[in-house]
């Protein structure tokens, strides 16, 4: 497996370098670090509990951090608030309530784009584009939508600030499995568009499967570093975690 | 609340840790006992003996009150209400019965309270057993509304039947004609009653809703006694209960205690007003004592210390299988018995049921402030802040006057500003009530005497 | 069987007060229901918060009529209003600033801040005694009557006469305005939109940039301007008395959580159905079933089905029912 920290020759776009702290006195990350570059989904998988929402987390500032450092584009990002990094061109979707669910899907996405003055029209078309069935039911209040429809609306909130890199949280928490497949068909089309896709996964095996890049964490450590396809082919992460 | 106690783990405390509150607490009753024989000698020692009653009696109600918000806390803005009820129990226990009253109508009203309970049971049966919906509601809605009708067809003439009996000295149905000690715990039991009532309804749910609910209950309460005078006169009054201390007439009639007290320089007057003040006085204290026990007992047991648990993290108590609900209950219903007690004391002290004297929004957050100065969540607290506070409320009127005459001192005599702002300093005590709620809840939160 | 006047007697006696009433019930509980969605906390402090706006609506009424500036057939509070919003604005933004927002950066349980409003409720009150004394205040002036009973009995042949206040038309037609323009707001702009987004879901908005403390601002703001408007109309309707806006109270919680606490048109269709309820329980029926029974069977007592002593019973027992059957409300609120 690759050393995660020796890095491809251009700068990753987002890095979360050697990350380590925790919500009290214990740590639940322990150097971790986690990365994505332009153009490339990569995904973080473990088991239960190996710190893969606290990781993002702290990516995006929810999370103190005793050691080590966030950089986007280059740029330390360290002491910038969740809200700044919003303002700076991160994008996220956390896992639960991530929808205004009593404001219809039109007004989700107009939330979404709050923080920008200017026109939005253009941006709402191509969120529209990108998820069509959103564009159908844009008058009809988000809460009343099916799971599989609300991550829709969930995502496409966070892409209404044109993000530069889009973190989502579990996107396919609960949803069935036909509709976690057009979930991931969604999200590979929104890569392809040039947004760097980071995203914690529970159901790692069709989570690295469209994965460029993946991340094994385990106890709040890298355990396993690689492309999609070479942790898939991989046997100890087979039998550890894909359950053969 | 911006307690940080954490949750008390059974063991002992060390010495040390028990210090402050046991500390502070001897220091304010000094200070109170020190007020008190202040008053005596300045005022007089009436005026110190008539303080001290009340004081004794708002110490009951300010227990109450911080058994339902140190424990769970619930914010209960009824607590007149319940104080009324044990003023109702206490003519309703006391009283003799007016026979004439019951041969004319009391049967036909006991039959339409009776029927009027059996509907109010009969719709709550309906609600448990059948699957909720359109018909269940309407079903419900329909057995209430006729449920009403003939319960008023029942019950007016019989109402109008007991109150044309000797409307100037009578007109009510009178009482069981029982000492009148008997009302205090049947006090507490009205109240109780209420409160489960009250308590079923609006627990449960979120602690906003119980203080909107209590917020009606005062006055409903208020309004029933003040309109039914068949119940106990409404605003007629019932004047002259019985008492429990000897009355000062019969004291001065008494030879021997003239003598005895002529030995001590006082006249027979002044002598028996004294004697009966410091009678109800022990009374009130044995009753305080009593209840103050209890409530350190269950503030201490296991019961208590899960109370509080629940208290500091109502989620992960429930998680734990607790039945939060039930358990804030039992809280309320034992707080409001507690003012029932006090409430039945105070008509006892009165001597008589004036409903329009109950004045409900003052008194409430008088006991209200007592709770949070002294000490939310410490029963000693709460019970010297209740004498602290009703003493501060007695003295603060005349000293507020003073101060607004030396204010106004400097403008011209009769000028509209002088006149208003004189007459406004009675407007004052309610408003300095709300500044010291907010100034002692945000800068003192835990009160003088703090939580173990 | 007389039913026009039958009517006519129905809607003097029940509807017009009813509508009035429910006018002010109506705007009270909006400003309830949008202090609970968006600062999440029973506000104690309202009905005197009605009081304060009234009292500064007086106030300047009186230099104005003083100054001779009036409003002619309307009465001048009207003209007045506007100042007195803008005072009560300023009250409201000083007691969160003294008082509720230390509580709010701590994240404190909602019971505090339902003890905390009670002493704010307890300091305005005493502020508005101060400052107006506590009797009685008469601010009404320009037309009393829109029609009088005489005019209709005139216009009509009816026996039964109907007269509707100016007071009442200003009300309900105050009230449309104020709502028409409050949705509007909620469902147009932007900031409204942020408000419902902030009341929806806090931290995903404050995720969108949502700025809690603005949002906090406008609410105090509409807040004010309703409280106003609520207060000054019920005092022109059946005159200003400090202590009966403590009374309103209950009413009001009673509207907002029929509708659904957090709900503003759930709190609109509270307040008209506890001031329907409220009418028509404690108005003696006598009279219209005189007139719409045959003469066989005219009632001889009063049909009142409660006597209006046990006003205060009515919205408690509606307030008990919906907390029974259904404490999320008509519409769903937010609760629990």
């Amino acid at each position: 497996m690759s050393d995660p920290a020796s890095t491809a020759a251009p700068e990753p776009f987002l890095v979360g370098e050697r990350m380590s702290g925790g919500y009290g006195a214990a740590d639940v990350l322990h150097g971790c670090t986690l990365m994505v570059n332009r153009g490339e989904i990569a995904v973080i998988v473990g088991p239960n509990g190996a710190g893969k929402s606290t990781a993002m987390k702290a990516l995006f500032g929810l999370l103190p951090l005793r050691e080590g450092g966030v950089r986007l584009d280059g740029e330390s990002i360290d002491a910038l608030s969740p809200q700044q990094r919003v303002v700076h061109g991160m994008g996220f979707v956390p896992q639960n309530a991530n929808v205004f669910a009593s404001m219809t899907v039109q007004e989700n996405l107009e939330m979404g784009a709050f923080i920008r003055r200017d026109g939005i029209r253009a941006t709402m078309d191509e969120v529209y584009a990108l998820f069509p069935v959103l564009a159908e039911k844009r008058r009809q209040p988000a809460g009343e939508l099916s799971g599989g429809q609300r991550q829709q609306v969930a995502v496409g909130r966070a892409l209404m600030t044109r993000p530069r890199a889009l973190l989502l949280d579990e996107p396919t928490a609960g949803v069935s499995p036909i509709v976690m497949d057009e979930l991931f068909d969604r999200i590979l089309d929104v890569a392809a568009t040039g947004i760097p896709v980071l995203m914690v996964e529970q159901n790692a095996r069709q989570a690295l499967e469209i994965a460029d890049r993946g991340f094994v964490l385990v106890q709040g450590r890298n355990a396993f570093t690689g492309s999609g396809a070479a942790l898939l082919a991989d046997d100890e992460v087979r039998r550890s975690f894909l359950g053969g | 609340m911006a307690s940080t106690d954490t949750v008390s783990t059974g063991k002992p405390h060390a010495p040390p840790a028990r210090d402050v509150p046991t500390r502070r607490a001897a220091l304010l009753a000094t200070v109170l006992v020190i007020l008190l024989l202040v008053t005596g000698f300045v005022q007089s020692w009436n005026t110190a003996l008539i303080i001290l009653n009340m004081g004794l009696i708002s110490a009951v109600m300010a227990l109450g009150v911080n058994l339902q918000w140190g424990l769970a806390g619930l914010f209960n803005v009824g607590i007149m209400g319940f104080v009324a009820l044990g003023g109702l129990a206490a003519v309703l226990m006391s009283m003799p019965p007016v026979t004439a009253a019951w041969s004319v109508g009391g049967g036909r009203l006991a039959a339409a309270l009776a029927f009027g309970a059996a509907v109010v049971a009969g719709a709550a049966l309906l609600r448990r057993r059948t699957a909720p919906g359109r018909t269940r509601a309407a079903g419900m809605f329909v057995l209430l509304l006729a449920g009403f009708a003939v319960f008023r067809w029942l019950l007016d003439p019989a109402v109008a039947a007991i109150e044309s009996v000797n409307p100037s000295a009578g007109g009510y149905l009178g009482g069981l004609g029982l000492p009148i000690l008997l009302s205090w715990p049947v006090g507490g039991l009205f109240a109780a009653g209420a409160a489960w009532l009250i308590g079923r309804t609006a627990l449960g749910l979120r602690s906003d809703y119980l203080a909107i609910a209590t917020l009606g209950i005062a006055e409903i309460v208020l309004a029933v006694l003040k309109n039914e005078d068949w119940l106990s006169r409404g605003v007629k009054n019932v004047s002259g209960l019985p008492r429990p201390v000897p009355y000062e007439v019969e004291l001065q009639a008494s030879a021997t205690f003239v003598e005895r007290t002529g030995r001590l320089g006082l006249d027979p007057v002044q002598a028996s007003t004294l004697t009966v003040k410091l009678a109800w006085a022990g009374l009130f204290t044995v009753v305080l004592l009593m209840l103050l026990w209890l409530a350190q007992r269950a503030l201490y047991s296991p019961w208590g210390r899960m109370m509080r648990a629940i208290r500091d993290n109502e989620t992960a108590a429930a998680a734990m299988g607790k039945n939060v609900g039930a358990r804030h209950l039992q809280v309320f219903v034992l707080g409001s018995a507690i003012c029932g007690i006090a409430g039945a004391m105070l008509t006892t002290l009165d001597g008589q049921l004036t409903p329009g004297s109950y004045q409900p929004l003052r008194f409430t957050f008088l006991i209200w402030i007592m709770v949070i100065v002294g000490g939310s969540g410490n029963n000693v607290g709460a019970v010297l802040g209740g004498f602290l506070i009703w003493f501060l409320w007695v003295q603060v009127e005349p000293i507020g006057q003073w101060l607004m005459v030396l204010l106004t001192s400097g403008l011209a005599d009769g000028s509209a500003l002088k006149a208003h702002l004189l007459g406004s300093a009675a407007h004052m005590r309610l408003m300095t009530m709300g500044a010291i709620l907010l100034l002692v809840f945000r800068f003192s939160p835990r009160g003088l005497v703090p939580e173990r | 069987m007389d039913a026009l006047n039958a009517i006519a007697a129905l809607t003097n006696f029940v509807i017009v007060p009813a509508l009035a009433y429910g006018s002010q019930l109506a705007l009270g509980a909006l400003g309830v229901t949008l202090v609970y969605g968006i600062l999440r906390f029973s506000n104690f402090a309202h009905g005197d918060t009605m009081a304060f706006g009234a009292m500064c609506t007086i106030l300047v009424t009186w230099t104005m009529q003083a100054a001779g500036i009036g409003a002619g057939p309307l009465p001048t509070a009207l003209l007045a209003l506007p100042f007195g919003i803008a005072l009560t604005a300023l009250w409201l933004l000083a007691t969160d600033r003294v008082v509720y927002r230390f509580y709010r950066r701590q994240r404190v349980p909602s019971i505090v801040l339902v003890i905390v409003s009670a002493g704010v409720m307890f300091v305005t009150n005493g502020v508005v005694r101060f400052v107006i004394g506590p009797g009685d205040r008469n601010f009404d002036d320009g037309e009393r009557f829109i029609v009088t009973a005489r005019e209709f009995r005139e216009l009509t042949g009816l026996r039964e006469g109907l007269a509707i206040k100016t007071s009442q038309g200003i009300t309900v037609l105050t009230a449309i305005v104020v709502v028409a323009l409050l949705f509007w707001f909620l469902n147009r702009t932007r900031t409204g939109k942020s408000m419902r987004a902030y009341s929806d879901n806090e931290d995903l908005a404050r995720l969108s940039g949502i700025d809690p403390e603005r949002v906090v601002l406008v609410t105090w703001l509409i807040v004010a301007a309703l409280a106003t408007i609520a207060g000054t109309l019920y005092g022109l309707d059946k005159s200003f008395r400090p202590f009966v806006y403590f009374q309103l109270l209950l009413p009001l919680f009673a509207a907002a959580v029929i509708g659904g606490l957090g709900n503003p048109l759930g709190a609109i269709a509270g307040g008209f159905i506890v001031a329907f309820a409220e009418v028509t329980i404690t108005y003696a029926w006598k009279k219209v079933a005189t007139y719409l029974l045959p003469d066989e069977l005219a009632p001889s007592g009063l049909l009142q089905m409660i006597s209006t002593d046990y006003k205060v019973a009515i919205s408690f027992t509606i307030l008990v029912i919906v907390l029974l059957f259904r404490p999320t409300g008509l519409f769903r609120g937010q609760s629990l």
